[in-house]
């Protein structure tokens, strides 16, 4: 079944891992202090910032791709800051498609971390305060554990998404093979052509990747659930 | 500002349409009972004590250091050396109780009067739980984790919002005796919230009196329980609790003699050495009065006594307060009778009568 496949095949598959992994470490170093913030915050503007920040899991992802397409392209932000090492734009490469895919999984990480850090409560960091703990040290050593699931759940979840993410990645990567065809726009590409058994291979894959994500998920929270009760 | 060795609190504000205005000075030493019926503003003043909430308008004076002015210093909770018991153990899940009970130790060498982790741990009997997970503890065991837990972290001020209140009867009774070891063993002044009036006359020196965000009287706490203006003496269960101190113990018999200013008191005890400390408790129902030391009686206790003052609790009864000692110079004791005994005995103010203790409770 895998005789006489296309050499590059894999080459999707890496760049899907490698675009997955570090927009997940990115949306987490933003998402956790985002999420604190508006699960102890009482500024009137919280729920509003709290919106925008979900808007990505309602809007089509050609919308939010066509905003970041314009955002990362010559004329936007992205072009400035391509500027400073002499490139034209963040469209149509690999930079760009993480900082496109940390906002369109943004809303997936912050959610189930605001819902740990509401979950945890005041009374863990007011102990720790009458305990001499500074709050800084308080949160790294007593907030941070005990959301641990939902930093958890997070990470899985924006993992997820960012893999199985096909339009935003269209709009503004441009499915250059080697640098920003990853594998659902791989599949798409395969079914254009006709190449069934490549489609059908990494099809395939990703079938079991979600089933193997879901199946851990539900474990996971199980098994917090019982250690925490 | 104030003397040293007090402890001087003022806290004024609405948290929506609760007042509260409440102050009091109380010495930083023993334990302070704050003592009121439930939503009185008493866990608002121990959240202020401990910077957890910030009244604006609050003073906060510990033997000298400044928590808190009214002009705007404020040292956030996590820079005043307090320990805090709350009323549920609130214990960190996800840590050993080992790891639970050095959480807020200091690092480096421990000063000579520090409160020493082999000390608390046996004082308190959680010994053989430490490498247990603080999920697989009784309640009455997470309790006395979060009180060792908050005595490791080397406070100045002890501060316990109705630690026992979530536990059931059994429980309680498991934890007041460590909790009397405590204040017996450990020179930390305590401040200690509570509804449950027996936690005060087993626990308490000093009393400070809250009711609807009040403070209505505060000082030691026999004197406010002989005080007849007050709720405390005016309770169908109304006592007065003294430190009485062992003097001597008839082997044959099985009596302790325990002497209170103004008199001694034959109790059927245990032995316990001369010179021991005993927490007394006289209910006002159980002493009556009598003109004279009179006949034979089944009552060992019998004290001469001048009377302070008699209120009508109501159309039936009369609180008497009499003080212990022929020139009425003793302890004050209290004491419930009917209003014809009044009458008929001819009592008033000022008079010599004899009272007869029918039962001492220790503890």
């Amino acid at each position: 079944m895998f005789d006489n496949l296309p050499p590059d095949i894999w080459t999707p598959v890496r760049l899907t891992i490698e675009l997955a992994t570090i927009t997940t470490l990115a949306v987490l170093v933003v998402a956790t202090p985002l999420a604190w913030w508006l699960a102890r915050s009482n500024a009137w503007y919280k729920e509003t910032i709290s919106t925008i920040v979900a808007l990505p899991m309602v809007l089509p992802p050609t919308v939010l791709g066509f905003y970041l397409l314009v955002m990362l392209g010559p004329s936007g932000p992205g072009g400035a800051i391509a500027n400073l090492w002499g490139a034209r734009t963040l469209a149509f490469t690999f930079t760009g498609l993480v900082i496109a895919s940390i906002f369109a999984s943004m809303p997936f990480v912050v959610q189930p971390i605001r819902n740990a850090f509401v979950a945890v409560g005041e009374r863990p960091m007011e102990v720790a305060a009458t305990l001499r703990v500074s709050p800084w040290r308080a949160f790294w050593t007593v907030a941070l554990p005990l959301a641990s699931p939902g930093l958890l759940t997070g990470a899985v979840l924006g993992f997820a998404h960012t893999v199985g993410e096909f339009g935003v990645i269209l709009m503004i990567g441009g499915n250059i093979p080697g640098k920003t065809r990853v594998m659902s726009t791989a599949i798409f590409d395969y079914v254009e052509t006709m190449q069934w058994r490549e489609a059908n291979i990494l099809a395939g894959g990703m079938v079991a990747f979600a089933f193997v994500v879901i199946l851990s998920m539900t474990m996971l929270e199980k098994h917090f659930a019982g250690t925490r009760a | 500002m104030t003397a040293a060795h007090t402890i001087h609190a003022e806290f004024r504000g609405t948290i929506g349409n609760f007042v509260l205005d409440a102050g009091f000075t109380a010495p930083a030493k023993g334990v302070t009972a704050i003592f009121g019926p439930s939503g009185c503003g008493k866990t608002t003043v121990l959240r202020c004590l401990a910077g957890l909430r910030r009244l604006p308008d609050g003073l906060c004076d510990i033997d000298g250091d400044i928590w808190q002015t009214p002009d705007g210093t404020f040292l956030p909770t996590h820079k005043r050396p307090l320990g805090y018991v709350f009323q549920e153990a609130s214990l960190f899940p996800h840590l050993s109780v080992r790891k639970n009970l050095l959480f807020g130790a200091p690092g480096g060498p421990a000063g000579p009067e520090a409160i020493d982790f082999d000390e608390v741990t046996d004082l308190l009997g959680v010994t053989p739980l430490l490498d247990r997970s603080p999920k697989n503890l009784s309640g009455g065991e997470r309790q006395r984790v979060a009180i060792g837990r908050a005595l490791l972290s080397q406070p100045k001020l002890l501060l316990m919002d109705e630690p026992l209140s979530a536990l059931d009867r059994g429980t309680k009774a498991e934890i007041l005796p460590f909790l009397e070891r405590l204040r017996d063993r450990l020179s930390l002044p305590v401040v200690y919230i509570t509804h449950d009036i027996t936690e005060v006359e087993r626990l308490a020196n000093q009393i400070v009196l809250m009711d609807k965000g009040r403070v209505i009287a505060s000082g030691p706490l026999s004197e406010l329980q002989a005080d007849p203006s007050l709720p405390l003496a005016k309770a169908s269960d109304a006592a007065v609790s003294f430190d009485a101190v062992v003097e001597a113990y008839d082997a044959q018999y099985g009596l302790l003699t325990l002497a209170i200013r103004g008199g001694g008191l034959f109790v059927p005890a245990e032995p316990e050495p001369i010179g021991a400390h005993h927490r007394i408790r006289i209910l006002a129902a159980d002493v009556s009065l009598a003109n004279e030391a009179s006949g034979p009686s089944s009552i060992l206790n019998v004290l001469p006594a001048r009377i302070v003052s008699g209120q009508p609790v109501d159309a039936n009864e009369v609180l008497v307060v009499v003080a212990l000692g022929a020139d009425g110079g003793g302890a004050r004791l209290l004491s419930r009778i009917t209003r014809k005994s009044w009458d008929v005995l001819g009592l008033h103010e000022g008079l010599n009568v004899f009272a007869r203790v029918k039962a001492v409770k220790l503890r």
